[in-house]
């Protein structure tokens, strides 16, 4: 009902305006098409001046609304961060004087340069001397772009600092995977067809002696405050993106092509929130790239902790290979001991090639 | 001259076939299979227009759930049954909604409705030629956009749905029948959909080039031609060159959906299936194939607008356009650079930095030619005589939002901005302004200016000035903001906002703009309104010549047959911009010099 009711609004305000640009018309033929032309050209002429105003009213009105709520409006969660910001001021200097100065021109010229009887208009069809000036300063302004940009870029795409904490991260249709690598801080070898959703959700080969100490965990992420973290970067199935919102940075996961990504966090999750007067407040991690029909829910969370509270949550966690093989759990074993069964242990490498075999089935 | 004598033959042939076809033409060969370039023209037109409401809607429908997440309208269940349970649009129409608008506005609107329209209509016209070099493939390449058009609806209605990954169809999303339910019968018709569409559009650029450099009239020197010829030339060479590319991107996509190649799969294990066999893939192959059509497809959209806009600029500035070379060199530079930059759209995919350092610097490039451009066409307003005719209004307006759009192309150029902006709201606002809706004014005005010479009537005045002014604030009003939205790094293609702790404080703006869109949607409907009914009803033209224009086009009769000009086409003695000169107001190019008339 009251969609066939603003139907019918719609197409009688529809009417209206038509009929009324159809009388106008009629009117035109009676003054003569010459003198209503003049007119529609003077009132287009001002109107040209009108939308010049209120356009800059409107950007001033959206920039008080608005600019309060990105994230320009606290100071950057991470070093790279930092540099980022100042990018984006030199840019938005360079690129808001050329907007301001031409869109003034363009509006300005067409509203003094309206018709005019007795204009005689200048017959202007060429200078040299101008197409250089403007060939030039363009060409000035953005190599002084090109060099900011690419110094910046290099430093976010550069190696990681060495003291850099390595995770990785593993997307999925549609959430994020996490890999610690444990106590020998280097990651087991893993191989996409081992892939158990249940108890091995990235494919790890247990056979690699790296492997066993692995930690995997789910949508939660933990780093440390001031530590740079290096992030190695894939896919089980579609192409992904980490987008790290309040770091300004974000890198693709792609299947089959690990890529990496690093960053320096410079304040806790707690520091955020004081930050920022939110008490809900997260670090997000974001999909950025179309990953499918969950592609906007598919959330991750960072969080930015001290060293003391982090080294606590590690403490906590339990190495994934345990869970795939809850019987050679060492807490596991003491608790089966105690209650006096000693069950007989197949040796750790027949166990997980079995594995191989049958997740290659 | 073998030349010469060619175009003498085809003269004599053209008017044979003129004289032959007069009594002969059904409703058929008239209107259907018509090989006329003008009547092919209009038919592109119409079909993008109709493609144009479509898309259009789609947004609004998009929109919509954008705009209001909670709310439940009960009629769009009836329209859309299971794709709208409970009056709420599911993510899945959503992200189908999305895709088909992006792949509908991009080809079938900005590239087929605007370059098929008007190198059609212009380029027989301007050159002074009777007819494309070959009507019969210029039927064709309509015919297969049409068909193009018909499978790409199919798609719609389908049980799984139209494709929903977004235009760019990035494998491995679109090559996995289990990855989403879009991927499965919606694919392969958007594949064949596309595939069908390159073919028009290859069929069409051909025609189009061979035209311009074999068919001018007598004394029509390449340097003498308007700018819209000019860039609808760039244009067809673009598309030439690049959509065989994407074509190519294609199959390889239909080999890896259907006959287990490999090309972009590898590692991949699908929830609900397990892993899958394929090994040693690339999915970022695609996306090189599919940009390096994707990237100067964007300035096969934008080129036969700024073509447009710098004629119509002049003409009703009553003065020629400012830097003649210099708008044909920054044209050339702009084509040739567009083939360097595709992978700007590719800084996040793990690329080698000092590869993307590369596409930084030429990218920023392109910014030098597109500059030349503007400080060109604010030099022509500058002591004109400006007549504000609606397609006037529509180029000073794609003017402004050039500038406004191709200023963020900057930023995002620059890889270490996108690197947090890419993909984000900011990327939404940069392209629908430069791109999308400047294009849109470029038809626009196209359309106002050249209407009169299409139907022999004149579109209402009134109607066009608030068709404008509405379109125009509205454009600034809806894409502004996203700016604001995507420096928060709100990201593109979400259905819903609401569970993000970094993005849901953007509500009342994302009701606002929803509701700008649906008053612009609205709009649009008044030109229609106005294009339909003056096509039938409107003023009569009286003038063959109504802009007092130049170019030859406005030689011929107010409607003109098939072979354009009853008698001998014109011989062109001057460029087409004597405008002002020596005081004269204009002074058609077919007008010999006179003898104390000073050189431009």
């Amino acid at each position: 009902m009251n969609l066939y009711l603003s139907v019918a609004i719609i197409t009688l305000i529809f009417v209206v305006i038509f009929q009324i640009s159809k009388a106008s018309e009629y009117v035109s033929i009676l003054k003569g098409e010459e003198n209503s032309r003049k007119q529609n050209n003077k009132i287009n002429g001002f109107l040209m001046i009108v939308f010049l105003v209120l356009g800059f009213v409107g950007i001033y009105v959206c920039n008080e609304l608005y600019f309060g709520k990105t994230l320009l409006a606290y100071e950057a969660a991470s070093v790279q961060g930092d540099k980022w910001d100042e990018m984006f001021w030199i840019t938005l200097v360079v690129t808001g004087v050329v907007f301001v100065a031409t869109q003034i021109i363009l509006f300005w010229f067409s509203y003094k340069y309206q018709e005019d009887e007795n204009r005689k208009v200048f017959f202007f069809a060429h200078s040299t001397k101008l197409e250089l000036i403007w060939t030039a300063i363009p060409a000035i302004t953005l190599t002084v772009l090109v060099i900011f940009g690419l110094r910046n870029w290099f430093y976010f795409t550069g190696d990681a600092p060495k003291n850099a904490m390595v995770v990785e991260v593993t997307g999925k249709q549609f959430g994020w995977i996490f890999r610690y690598p444990g106590k020998d801080a280097v990651f087991g070898k893993k191989y996409y067809r081992n892939i158990d959703p249940a108890t091995n959700s990235v494919g790890i080969i247990w056979d690699d002696k790296y492997a066993q100490d692995d930690i995997l965990t789910e949508q939660t992420m933990y780093v440390v405050k001031g530590q740079p973290v290096k992030l190695i970067i894939g896919s089980r199935d579609v192409i992904h993106d980490v987008g790290l919102t309040a770091f300004r940075l974000k890198m693709d996961a792609v299947p089959g092509i690990p890529t990496t990504m690093w960053f320096t966090p410079k304040f806790t999750t707690k520091e955020m929130r004081e930050k920022t007067g939110n008490p809900n407040y997260t670090y997000e991690i974001s999909c950025d790239q179309m990953c499918g029909n969950g592609h906007y829910s598919m959330k991750g969370i960072i969080e930015v902790v001290e060293q003391e509270e982090y080294d606590l949550w590690m403490a906590k966690q339990k190495a994934q290979y345990y869970t795939a093989f809850p019987e050679k759990d060492p807490d596991a074993i003491k608790a089966a001991e105690a209650g006096g069964k000693v069950n007989a242990e197949a040796p750790v490498a027949k166990d997980s090639t079995a594995k191989v075999a049958t997740a290659k089935m | 001259m073998s030349h010469e004598a060619a175009l003498h033959a085809h003269e004599s042939h053209g008017h044979d076939d003129h004289g032959h076809h007069e009594h002969h033409d059904t409703f058929l060969t008239k209107y259907v299979f018509s090989q006329d370039h003008k009547m092919i023209a209009k038919q592109f037109l119409i079909t993008g227009m109709v493609w144009a409401v479509l898309g259009g809607l789609m947004s609004v429908l998009f929109r919509l759930q954008l705009g209001y997440p909670e709310a439940s309208f009960p009629w769009l269940e009836s329209i859309l049954g299971k794709w709208a349970k409970g009056g709420q649009i599911t993510p899945e129409a959503y992200y189908a909604l999305v895709t088909t608008h992006g792949t509908v506005l991009v080809f079938f609107v900005l590239t087929a409705g605007l370059s098929g329209t008007f190198a059609n209509f212009l380029i027989p016209l301007q050159i002074g030629a009777r007819d494309m070099a070959s009507p019969f493939m210029n039927m064709l390449s309509y015919w297969f956009f049409f068909t193009a058009s018909i499978v790409m609806l199919s798609s719609m209605f389908v049980e799984t749905g139209p494709f929903s990954g977004g235009w760019t169809a990035y494998p491995p999303l679109s090559a996995l029948h289990d990855a989403s339910p879009g991927s499965k019968t919606g694919m392969d018709l958007w594949i064949i959909a596309m595939a069908l569409f390159v073919v028009s559009s290859l069929l069409g650029g051909l025609n189009y080039i061979a035209t311009i450099l074999n068919m001018r009239t007598k004394g029509m020197s390449m340097t003498r031609l308007p700018l819209t010829i000019w860039a609808l030339f760039f244009t067809a060479v673009l598309g030439v060159l690049s959509f065989p590319v994407l074509l190519s991107g294609l199959i390889l996509l239909i080999f890896d959906r259907n006959f287990g190649t490999s090309f972009y799969l590898s590692d991949i294990f699908v929830n609900g299936v397990g892993a899958l066999s394929n090994e040693g893939g690339s999915a970022i192959l695609f996306q090189h194939l599919f940009w390096f059509l994707g990237h100067p497809e964007v300035y096969i959209i934008l080129l036969p607008a700024m073509g447009m806009v710098s004629e119509i600029m002049s003409v009703n500035s009553r003065k020629p356009i400012f830097g003649y070379m210099a708008m044909l060199g920054s044209l050339f530079a702009i084509a040739v650079l567009a083939f360097l930059v595709w992978a700007h759209h590719m800084f996040v995919t793990g690329l080698n930095p000092f590869l993307g350092s590369v596409f930084v610097l030429l990218t920023l490039l392109i910014a030098v030619p597109s500059a030349i451009k503007v400080f060109n066409w604010l030099t022509t307003l500058w002591r004109g005589n400006i007549r504000f005719t609606p397609g006037m209004l529509f180029a000073i307006g794609f003017v402004s939002l050039f500038i406004s759009g191709g200023l963020t192309g900057i930023w995002l150029g620059n890889a270490a901005l996108d690197i947090h902006l890419h993909d984000t709201y900011f990327v939404i606002a940069h392209f629908h302004i430069v791109m999308g809706v400047a294009s849109m004014f470029g038809m626009f005005a196209g359309v106002y200016h050249w209407f009169p010479k299409m139907y022999g009537r004149h579109l209402n005045n009134s109607l066009g000035y608030i068709h404008f002014w509405v379109t125009m604030a509205g454009a600034y009003l809806i894409f502004w903001p996203m700016h604001y939205q995507g420096l928060a790094g709100m990201p593109r293609r979400y259905f819903d906002f609401s569970i993000w702790e970094s993005f849901k404080q953007f509500a009342d703006l994302n009701r606002f703009i929803s509701t700008v869109a649906m008053i612009v949607f609205a709009t649009q409907i008044l030109f229609l309104i106005n294009f339909f009914y003056s096509i039938f009803k409107g003023r009569k033209v009286t003038d063959p010549n109504p802009w007092k224009s130049n170019t030859l086009e406005w030689t011929t009769p107010i409607n003109p047959g098939h072979g354009n000009w009853p008698g001998e086409i014109p011989e062109v003695h001057r460029w087409p911009y004597d405008y002002g000169k020596d005081g004269v107001d204009f002074i058609p190019q077919d007008v010999p010099v006179g003898e104390h008339e000073s050189s431009h």
